[in-house]
């Protein structure tokens, strides 16, 4: 069986963002960028997967500029075979990432996909439910456990008021959520290993899909910031100033 | 061209979700259609008389545990003569609506908060610390909507059609097996007009039940397994709004602040006096949470 991870390179989730002078975009020059930590958890899952024999390969992919290649060492240095990277030095919508990948796994006859369910930094929460639609397979999204017999995936899902568990066929789209897994951290040795791991290069102009944005961003701005206000003494303070100032108790 | 919102219901009443989905989408158009998917004739009943809703579609066939293989192909045919489709973006609907958007060729718009114009939408970016503004130029928008950013739809006036829906197929791929709902007679996290949440420092989920409250939750209150996964507030959690927020032993992760800083007034409890909390909170209480807590239940009765 194949794996593929779709990866993304995001401004790491230490970081407080900042909007540019412009108003245009969040500033990402000098800025510290990372694996999305969804993808880094998607990784994870399809790494234990060919550790313990239920996958041969695990595939990495990436769409983004050159420092994309980083994102995919990382992937590599966690236990990732081989990569792909389509470049774009634009940002690729959700989806026209989904018509990249889907070629893709059609390229590669993947059987698995297991990717993030969403990025930390445009929030869209859609590329691996878009997948899906494309390739016509069924969707697990928001998973925080997977059991793998033959052909058929036990998941459970995080949903709004509890856990819910569906049973789907390979091949099938996976998305993770925060419980899946702990992500590992690379040793050493495996770190220099990644170095001369493969990563095919592809132009998106090559790939053959209209990568064109149907969303026009028109301005980009920090939200009205929260004044802190003020401490109170003691409980007696605090509820007097919720019940006479505030009026909310 | 008219609009359609996907309604979730919990078998007696429409959800709060899609109140506010309804009233996003009054902002854009007159004509407003409910699809209902797991329908009782309680809940039709409720949602025929929501105030601006014209036609309620109804829909039978395979729609156990709503599963986007089933269902989004159905949405889509009640969507033929739709310039909108939409839905709350709670579980439910991001899931499905990317499905729905991919099939129609559509680039869908997440979660949004505000709406400039038919094709023109604010939404939160990087766990809402940006916002962005986006105009699509898709011909059908698919859109789910943040419902703590729209009140809900009243409903008291309206008296809907009730139109007879397509047939879910089954698709043979995916199977619901069970859902587990964690119980509680607490009020809903996302409707409740108090949430009191608590941090890693809290020891067990009985140590915040003040005031009646929804009880809330950090990721690191979570993830040491005080409380289940769905009381979690935050950017991978849940949106909140309410009336009062007390965050009580919360240092105030930015990914934690992403999912209240829209409450109205936040009180934070926290032995940390320079815990970030403080910066966004109305009202600041320092010391103990063991003492400040029995005796804040104790005094507030």
């Amino acid at each position: 069986m194949k794996i593929l991870v779709p990866v993304k390179r995001v401004i790491d989730y230490n970081v407080k963002i900042r909007v540019n002078s412009e108003g245009t975009a969040v500033e990402k020059n000098n800025v510290k960028m990372s694996m999305n930590p969804f993808d880094e958890i998607a990784v994870e899952e399809a790494v234990r997967m060919k550790e313990s024999g239920l996958a041969e390969e695990v595939i990495i992919a990436s769409i983004g500029d050159k420092g994309s290649q980083e994102t995919i060492r990382t992937a590599f240095a966690m236990g990732g075979d081989r990569g792909i990277h389509i470049v774009n030095e634009l940002n690729t919508e959700p989806l026209a990432v989904a018509k990249i990948l889907k070629n893709i796994v059609e390229k590669e006859s993947a059987d698995l996909v297991i990717m993030g369910k969403q990025a930390i930094d445009d929030d869209s929460n859609q590329t691996g439910q878009m997948l899906a639609a494309l390739l016509s397979w069924p969707q697990a999204t928001f998973a925080s456990k997977l059991e793998l017999n033959d052909n058929d995936l036990k998941v459970i899902r995080e949903i709004d008021g509890g856990l819910e568990t569906l049973n789907v066929k390979l091949p099938c789209i996976v998305t993770t959520d925060l419980r899946l897994n702990e992500p590992r951290y690379a040793s050493l040795p495996n770190i220099m290993k990644a170095k001369k791991k493969e990563i095919i290069e592809i132009p998106i102009a090559e790939t053959g899909v209209d990568f064109t944005s149907r969303l026009e961003v028109l301005k980009v701005e920090e939200p009205a910031a929260r004044s802190g206000g003020r401490k109170v003494e003691d409980v007696d303070e605090l509820i007097d100033v919720l019940k006479n100032e505030a009026g909310v108790i | 061209m008219s609009i359609l919102v996907i309604a979730e219901s919990n078998g007696t009443e429409v959800d709060r979700g899609t109140l506010s989905a309804i009233t996003a989408a009054k902002k854009i158009g007159n004509e407003i259609n409910l699809l209902i998917l797991e329908e009782t004739e309680e809940v039709i009943n409720k949602a025929q008389k929501i105030k601006g809703v014209s036609k309620i579609f109804t829909a039978s066939g395979d729609l156990e545990g709503g599963l986007a293989e089933n269902i989004a192909p159905l949405i889509l045919e009640c969507a033929k003569d739709a310039s909108h489709v939409f839905s709350s973006a709670g579980t439910f609907g991001k899931n499905i609506m990317p499905r729905v958007s991919a099939l129609n060729d559509s680039q869908q718009i997440s979660d949004i908060c505000e709406i400039v114009d038919s094709d023109t939408f604010v939404r939160p970016i990087y766990a809402g610390n940006a916002l962005e503004t986006v105009k699509s130029s898709d011909k059908v928008k698919f859109i789910t909507v943040r419902s703590t950013a729209f009140e809900a739809a009243n409903d008291e006036e309206g008296n809907a059609e009730i139109v007879t829906g397509p047939v879910a197929g089954t698709n043979g791929k995916s199977s619901f097996v069970r859902r587990d709902l964690s119980e509680s007679d607490r009020p809903e996290l996302t409707a409740a007009k108090i949430v009191v949440s608590g941090g890693r420092g809290i020891g067990s989920a009985d140590n915040f039940s003040i005031l009646g409250a929804a009880v809330g939750a950090s990721r690191a209150a979570v993830d040491a397994g005080y409380v289940p996964n769905d009381y979690q507030v935050g950017q991978t959690g849940k949106v909140v709004a309410p009336e009062l927020y007390i965050a009580i032993g919360i240092s105030g992760a930015i990914q934690h602040l992403a999912g209240m800083k829209d409450s109205k007034t936040i009180v934070a409890i926290n032995k940390d006096e320079d815990a970030p909390i403080f910066q966004i909170a109305d009202y600041g209480l320092v010391g103990d949470l063991f003492e400040i807590i029995p005796e804040l239940s104790d005094k507030i009765k």
